[in-house]
């Protein structure tokens, strides 16, 4: 090993009438140059090593050798020293060539498969969508069923389980509904009075403000708001849950996993979002008051106003929708969480979908309310 | 052990089961007996497909093929209803302990007993003291699984799967990850539950030193075959089995001869 002579590390492939011989030399480093190859590397594996002028090497060597190795075919079933010829490598590098071919490259292990042609990517997709409405179909209908056991008293689950989320998605929610829904009706109201300044009809801010809460604005934020808080926190909660194995170990100590977990998160959802709904109408209401008063209009006349635009039929429906989307936002949080896979990343994207789904939800079956209420002249 | 054809009368009876994730066999085949008050081991190398076996004997997965019997009463064709019945039965410890992460430890090991039985609060939360003093655990009634080590998380794991005094206890890999110390002493615990409860145990395990201690019985599940590799006393099987997987695995790699034909 003469390290002075030939610090640049290099292979050369040479015959030696049919035998293969790999001569290498200079310093493999991963900090050094790049090692250069010389000649054409041939298709089978070398019978013979030639190391004299060899110096130091870290793990790019072996690894340079075994890439060859496994590239002329896998001659390694198992007898490594019996069939591949280690000859002339230095003791240190023929024991590390020797652990690395112990044991035989798992060709079925291999996952990489080639591409699939556009035609199977689609039905590869169609599959999925189709396995994901009926999930969809199937966890709907087992709220339904567990909703009608809870009924008859035949759910089990633990109160303090239910009394946790009504906290947790309830009155710790409300000081970002509150920031929200002043802010919305703020906005609603100088957007409003810029259009209706101009032809002298500032008081009708009030109108517009009041029956843009009620009946859309106060239960789509909220509802958009519980998706990104509570929506989110089941289904990182549930989904962690599983890949913890703590989903089975309810199943194996008797508990219906569903009843145990889903029913508590569905039903305090249905209980705390038309609350949260209407403290969200009136707040946002205030909201448009403090623009009103800015732009002179007194809070008597404009909460007097208010009053007269908002029936009670408009009021409800927005607290009527609210019950749907609770159900919808605990559903598709819960679902993407009992889902999940069994590792971190899938937790998160278990959380992301949930979301997304949600809000989807969320819009579509509020314009299917509007069109509804449209035909019904509501 | 008895082994008639017609009606199965070990406590546990596989038949010919495969085990498969869609179309991937992970074992085919296998067919083994536990007789009552068994220690019975599985083992194998990693990823073979032990937990799996597990899994299927609790009814966490459905069998590709062949059924499962306890007592000689078919649990894979059972309904819900029965199945339910079957599962009161067992007490199983998951790998990674897996307790409730919104409950304490001492909630953990009560929730079972509270659904379960109609026993007072006070009989309840001594069973539970009694329960976590058996595995060592005194006096962490009061914390919560992520403010106790894996260690201890493993242990409590066991405590909840006795809570109800299980006829068959299942764990999963209960020494992995435990100082050689307490390693030893859930050897002992283990011994211990059986000789006083009458338990039958099954444990999913790969330490040598615990497989020694305390097995009766064991099947081998072989990575290479996709199907067992033996079944027996881990004892007997390390010197006297037919196959030399088993024999390598028991002896850690050491030895490849011929089965010995006496002992030494």
């Amino acid at each position: 090993m003469t390290m002075s002579e030939s610090p640049l590390p290099c292979a050369r492939w040479k015959r030696d009438g049919k035998q293969v011989v790999l001569e290498l030399c200079g310093d493999w480093l991963r900090d050094g140059v790049a090692p250069e190859t010389e000649g054409e590397p041939p298709d089978q594996a070398p019978s013979r090593y030639v190391t004299e002028n060899l110096g130091e090497f870290d793990s790019t060597l072996p690894a340079f050798i075994l890439s060859h190795l496994r590239s002329v075919g896998n001659p390694v079933e198992g007898a490594a020293e019996s069939k591949l010829s280690l000859e002339g490598l230095p003791p240190n590098l023929m024991g590390l060539m020797k652990l690395a071919l112990a044991v035989p490259e798992q060709s079925d292990a291999n996952q990489k498969s080639e591409s699939p042609s556009e035609i199977k990517k689609l039905g590869i997709i169609s599959i999925a969508v189709w396995a994901s409405v009926l999930s969809v179909a199937e966890f709907t209908g087992h709220s339904v069923l567990a909703l009608g056991r809870f009924v008859t008293g035949r759910a089990r689950f633990r109160s303090r389980d239910f009394w946790m989320v009504v906290q947790e998605c309830g009155a710790q929610a409300l000081p970002i509904v509150s920031l929200i829904s002043f802010l919305i009706g703020l906005i609603l109201a100088f957007v409003g009075n810029v259009q209706l300044a101009s032809f002298g009809a500032s008081l009708y801010v009030a109108d517009l403000v009041g029956i843009a809460m009620v009946r859309e604005m106060g239960v789509v934020m909220t509802a958009i708001i519980m998706s990104g808080r509570t929506g989110a926190a089941f289904a990182a909660h549930l989904g962690s849950m599983k890949a913890n194995e703590e989903i089975d170990a309810l199943r194996t100590f008797g508990f219906d996993p569903f009843d145990f977990l889903v029913l508590p998160r569905l039903l305090a959802l249905i209980l705390m979002m038309p609350l949260l709904t209407l403290y969200a109408n009136f707040v946002g209401i205030l909201g448009g008051m403090l623009v009103g008063a800015a732009v002179g209009i007194p809070p008597v006349l404009y909460w007097n106003e208010t009053l007269t635009a908002i029936t009670l039929t408009t009021a409800s429906l927005g607290v009527f929708k609210s019950v749907f989307f609770g159900a919808v936002i605990a559903m598709s949080g819960c679902l993407q969480g009992m889902h999940a896979g069994n590792s971190s990343a899938a937790v998160g994207e278990a959380t992301t979908r949930a979301v997304v789904a949600s809000i989807t939800a969320i819009i579509v079956i509020d314009s299917a309310f509007a069109a509804v209420f449209t035909v019904l002249d509501i | 052990m008895p082994a008639s054809q017609e009606t199965p009368q070990a406590k546990i009876t596989v038949r010919d089961l495969t085990m498969a994730y869609g179309s991937f066999v992970v074992m085919r085949d296998l067919s083994f007996e536990v007789a009552d008050k068994d220690i019975f081991i599985i083992m194998g190398g990693s990823g073979c497909g032990k937990s799996t076996l597990l899994r299927h004997l609790i009814g966490l997965q459905e069998p590709t093929q062949g059924s499962i019997f306890y007592e000689g009463e078919d649990f894979t064709a059972a309904g819900p209803e029965e199945r339910g019945k079957f599962i009161r039965r067992f007490g199983v410890m998951y790998q990674s302990g897996a307790l409730w992460s919104s409950m304490t430890l001492a909630e953990n090991i009560a929730l079972p007993l509270e659904e379960n039985t109609n026993l007072a609060p006070k009989a309840i939360s001594d069973l539970v003291s009694y329960k976590l003093s058996l595995v060592g655990l005194s006096g962490y009634e009061d914390y919560y699984p992520a403010q106790i080590s894996g260690g201890m998380n493993k242990r409590a794991g066991i405590a909840r799967a006795m809570a109800l005094d299980p006829d068959i206890l299942f764990l999963d890999e209960p020494g992995a990850g435990l100082d050689p110390l307490s390693s030893c002493r859930l050897d002992d615990l283990i011994l211990r539950l059986r000789d006083s409860l009458g338990s039958t145990i099954v444990i999913v395990t790969h330490e040598l030193a615990s497989i020694f201690a305390v097995a009766n019985h064991s099947i081998f599940l072989d990575t290479a075959t996709r199907t067992q590799g033996a079944t027996g006393n881990p004892n007997e099987l390390r010197d006297h089995s037919e196959n030399p997987a088993v024999r390598l695995f028991l002896h850690r790699g050491k030895v490849t001869d011929p089965p010995s034909q006496t002992r030494s």
